[in-house]
């Protein structure tokens, strides 16, 4: 493995101390680094928002993109270069709110990269307005009272959406994080792992002793390749907040199958001079 | 000589291989060609028609006033009767027109023919139009040797379907005789090098030859058909066309493709431009190539699906928030659509910017013949640096301060050393977020200075047709330019001196020519839109005043008589 200090962008991060993003961030880098991958191997896509800094304090190349688009430029460097290690990383704000609608297709085409939803069920940056994951009873600035919507179940819209890698994980279980992050990134497709993270400036419900209290890792005796098991394990929470991998599907074709004519060509490498499409003036002859 | 007809009916009726069969006849007898479509935003039923024009020098315009009209229904006679020239015929496809010509037209000849029952006995009805092509290569005095050409290869596929195509035709041709009139073609030989192509395809082609190896985009007429050109292509060119969920992820698909070091480039009309304006001004601050056409239709909002404006000017120079560099380029007709598309894509990477080409229904529909296009005088802008030098680097800034603002360009994975952050946050030279006052100040001097140079480098002039003292001088820009053309014709065989200006590159907006001849003359600006937006844009820039202002904003392309009529009763009289 490499060392992890490769990956250190040696900046001061914009992050709360005691933020959830700070270990998130450290498994991250350890993750990469037992797998062997050198900063240039990986492409980070970001939209905007506290999580979406990472590209920032973490050495790989990044784009910081815009607020919910995170997804849609990881499709076009898939597109580009087969080789490169992809992930997507982002708040649940950006992910399922903003960018609501890219998240729904691109589970639909699969595309191989690994999704990291920094998910803390609040708005951190705009300083605490609900979050799509909030839960209801909360009150905030802007919804006096109370949430006007039911949460958003992140889990349970992948899995029935048939999202090919569905994980969730918590920052306080760094081991398991880390496990789950290389499990993504191995994976074949594209894999989601939605990462509980406490908010210590303005999510005062969901704390890091609150999720402690709560979550459970999936044992051995759990099966991730049952879509029925999996549809009842992603409506556990409350009391009890299982972790790990809930449900993957294997051998599912990716979206760059789907693309033939590409095959495992790198894009990035052919440039083509004019005079080679004599062929498409010819045919309007 | 030019010769026009018309092909009318319903959605469903096949006008569209009607069309597409007639005009390839024509274009490959040694013609020149002109066609039009004129169609509503359904899948049946509704009127629609196309207008082909014809004849043995260029045109550039499509006219009203028809020689022949092939009704494909009753509506299509009570629609077009008045534009029948008095010597002109029209087809009517039934026993007999059971309607009334209106007085004006009652000596008219109508010519009835129930292509139905001919295509029937042939034993298939979908060959029925074929008949009336037949029918017209009669009137026309044309043999039937180039048509059976034309049909075997647009047929090629089913034999049994092109037989029954070709004795169609040679049964239309066979009833046609005893229509009266008859029509003296000029004598024309097929030419080589030559084209026939529309404003769409012509984009779509420039975009292919220009190495674009990714477009992205979501279906919107009248765009579509350059997502369809590519698309059918994709697999022969080994490029990739994805239909993107929404126009926010069509444009972000490319910035991650364009940003991953393939060119990439996305296209839609006004509606979906307008989502996509946030990533616009994404790709100006992030400093990422990007090539955008807007085909425009009449808005705002959903306006006129399938009709054209010109009317998104102003809004597509002044898109997205913030000050950032960008070029707007009207194209012209198929051939500049062709060429500047070739070029925006190599400036897009040159300026490490987004380039919008804007082009419109009008023009995207419209099919002309060409001379081919020449692929061996284009030259390939690589805007990437080499992978030797991307050896080297062990630090790299994506938007370190040169000279000229533009900065070396890298891809992810080019250097085994160093990373490629871009970020939509202001940003230092290694793109990583700041706040301070003295480095924004020095990027937004950076990507401003991208634009000085281009217009120093890569600015293109209007095109100047005319004299050189000019008591008239016409101002347009975009697809009105061949309209235009043919107007300035006629106001000179009237014995006007009569000079026209037509833009390509609008933004930035090249003034030196305006300047020189603005002058000593009467400016009369040309536009399809309802508030003269060329005009406010030049008065804005320049301090310039064009004295007079024609626009049409019904959603119909200009001809040129009307331009010639709307300057004779507004300006001349």
């Amino acid at each position: 493995m490499v060392n992890p200090e490769i990956y250190e962008a040696n900046r001061e991060t914009a992050w709360c101390p005691g933020c959830g993003d700070i270990p998130l961030r450290q498994c991250l880098a350890e993750a990469l680094a037992e797998m062997d991958l050198k900063p240039s191997q990986v492409t980070m896509f970001t939209g905007i928002g506290q999580a979406a800094k990472m590209p920032h304090y973490i050495k790989v190349n990044g784009f910081n993109g815009l607020h919910g688009r995170a997804l849609p430029p990881a499709i076009g460097m898939r597109i580009a270069n087969p080789e490169m290690k992809v992930i997507v990383e982002s708040g649940e704000g950006d992910t399922y709110g903003e960018g609501g609608n890219h998240i729904l297709h691109n589970i639909r085409r699969n595309p191989d990269i690994a999704h990291f939803v920094h998910d803390n069920q609040i708005y951190g940056l705009t300083k605490g307005q609900a979050s799509p994951t909030t839960g209801e009873e909360m009150t905030t600035s802007t919804q006096p009272n109370g949430i006007t919507a039911r949460p958003f179940n992140p889990i349970k819209f992948a899995v029935a959406m048939g999202a090919t890698f569905v994980a969730r994980s918590f920052v306080g279980k760094k081991e398991h994080l880390k496990a789950m992050m290389k499990a993504a990134i191995k994976h074949k497709g594209y894999a989601l792992i939605d990462i509980l993270q406490p908010c210590v400036s303005f999510n005062k419900v969901n704390t890091y002793q609150w999720y402690m209290k709560r979550v459970y890792e999936l044992g051995d005796d759990y099966d991730p390749t049952d879509y029925d098991t999996a549809i009842k394990k992603a409506d556990e929470w409350g009391d009890n907040i299982p972790i790990g991998i809930i449900y993957k599907a294997e051998g599912v074709p990716i979206f760059r199958d789907k693309h033939p004519q590409i095959g495992d060509r790198a894009l990035v490498k052919e440039k083509k001079e004019p005079t080679e499409f004599q062929a498409l003036i010819d045919e309007m002859k | 000589m030019d010769f026009n007809l018309v092909i009318a009916g319903e959605a469903g009726q096949g006008l569209n291989t009607l069309n597409f069969v007639l005009s390839k006849i024509l274009f490959k007898s040694g013609f020149h060609v002109y066609s039009t479509k004129d169609y509503e935003s359904r899948v049946r039923g509704g009127h629609n028609f196309m207008k082909i024009r014809f004849g043995d020098t260029k045109i550039t315009a499509p006219k009203d006033e028809q020689d022949i009209l092939l009704a494909l229904n009753k509506a299509a006679v009570e629609i077009h009767q008045d534009f029948v020239k008095e010597d002109g015929i029209m087809i009517y496809n039934g026993e007999s027109y059971e309607g009334e010509l209106r007085e004006e037209n009652q000596d008219k000849e109508i010519f009835s023919l129930e292509a139905a029952l001919i295509a029937d006995d042939i034993g298939n009805g979908r060959v029925a139009n074929t008949v009336f092509v037949g029918v017209l290569l009669k009137l026309l005095g044309l043999d039937l040797k180039v048509a059976e050409e034309v049909l075997g290869e647009y047929f090629r596929r089913a034999e049994d379907i092109k037989g029954m195509n070709i004795d169609a035709l040679r049964k239309g041709y066979e009833k046609a005789e005893v229509a009266k009139r008859r029509f003296e073609m000029p004598e024309v030989t097929p030419r080589d090098n030559q084209i026939l192509i529309n404003g769409n395809q012509a984009i779509g082609m420039g975009a292919a030859v220009a190495g674009v190896q990714f477009y992205s985009a979501y279906p919107m007429t009248p765009a579509t058909g350059v997502m369809n050109y590519l698309a059918k292509r994709q697999n022969d060119l080994g490029i990739v066309v994805e239909q993107a969920e929404d126009e926010i992820a069509a444009i972000m698909m490319a910035l991650g493709g364009s940003y991953s070091g393939i060119r990439s480039m996305t296209g839609s009309s006004g509606g979906g431009f307008s989502l996509m304006v946030e990533a616009l001004g994404f790709a100006g601050i992030a400093e990422i190539p990007l090539t955008i056409v807007n085909v425009q239709r009449p808005g705002p909002a959903t306006g006129l699906p399938t009709r054209t404006e010109q009317a998104d000017l102003l809004f597509a120079i002044n898109a997205s928030q913030g000050d950032f560099p960008l070029m707007v380029i009207g194209v012209k007709d198929a051939e500049d659509a062709f060429y500047q598309t070739y070029r925006a894509v190599n400036l897009a990477e040159k300026y490490q910017m987004p380039v919008i080409i804007l082009s419109d229904q009008f023009l995207a529909d419209t099919e002309i013949n060409l001379e081919a296009f020449e692929l061996d005088t284009l030259q390939r802008y690589n805007g990437f640096i080499s992978d030797e030098q991307a050896e080297g680097i062990s630090d790299y800034k994506r938007y370190e301060f040169t000279e000229d603002g533009i900065s070396p360009l890298a891809y992810p994975g080019q250097m085994t050393e160093s990373v490629v952050l871009i970020d939509s946050d202001e940003h230092d030279e290694h793109g990583h977020i700041i706040e301070d006052a003295e480095t924004r100040v020095a990027m937004v001097d950076k990507r401003h200075d991208k634009i000085e140079k281009l217009i120093l480098e890569d600015l293109e002039e209007p095109e100047y047709i005319g004299p050189e003292e000019t008591d008239y001088l016409l101002i347009g820009w975009g697809s009105t330019y061949g309209p235009l053309q043919e107007a300035r014709e006629l106001l000179e065989e009237d014995g006007y001196n009569v000079g026209l200006l037509t833009f390509s590159d609008v933004w930035p907006l090249p003034i030196e020519e305006l300047e020189d001849r603005i002058d000593n003359t009467v400016s009369i600006m040309v536009e399809n839109n309802a508030t003269a937006q060329f005009s406010r844009l030049i008065s804005s820039e320049t301090g310039i005043m064009v004295n007079h202002e024609i626009v049409k904003y019904d959603g119909r392309p200009y001809t040129a008589e009307e331009i010639y009529d709307a300057i004779k009763e507004e300006v001349i009289d």
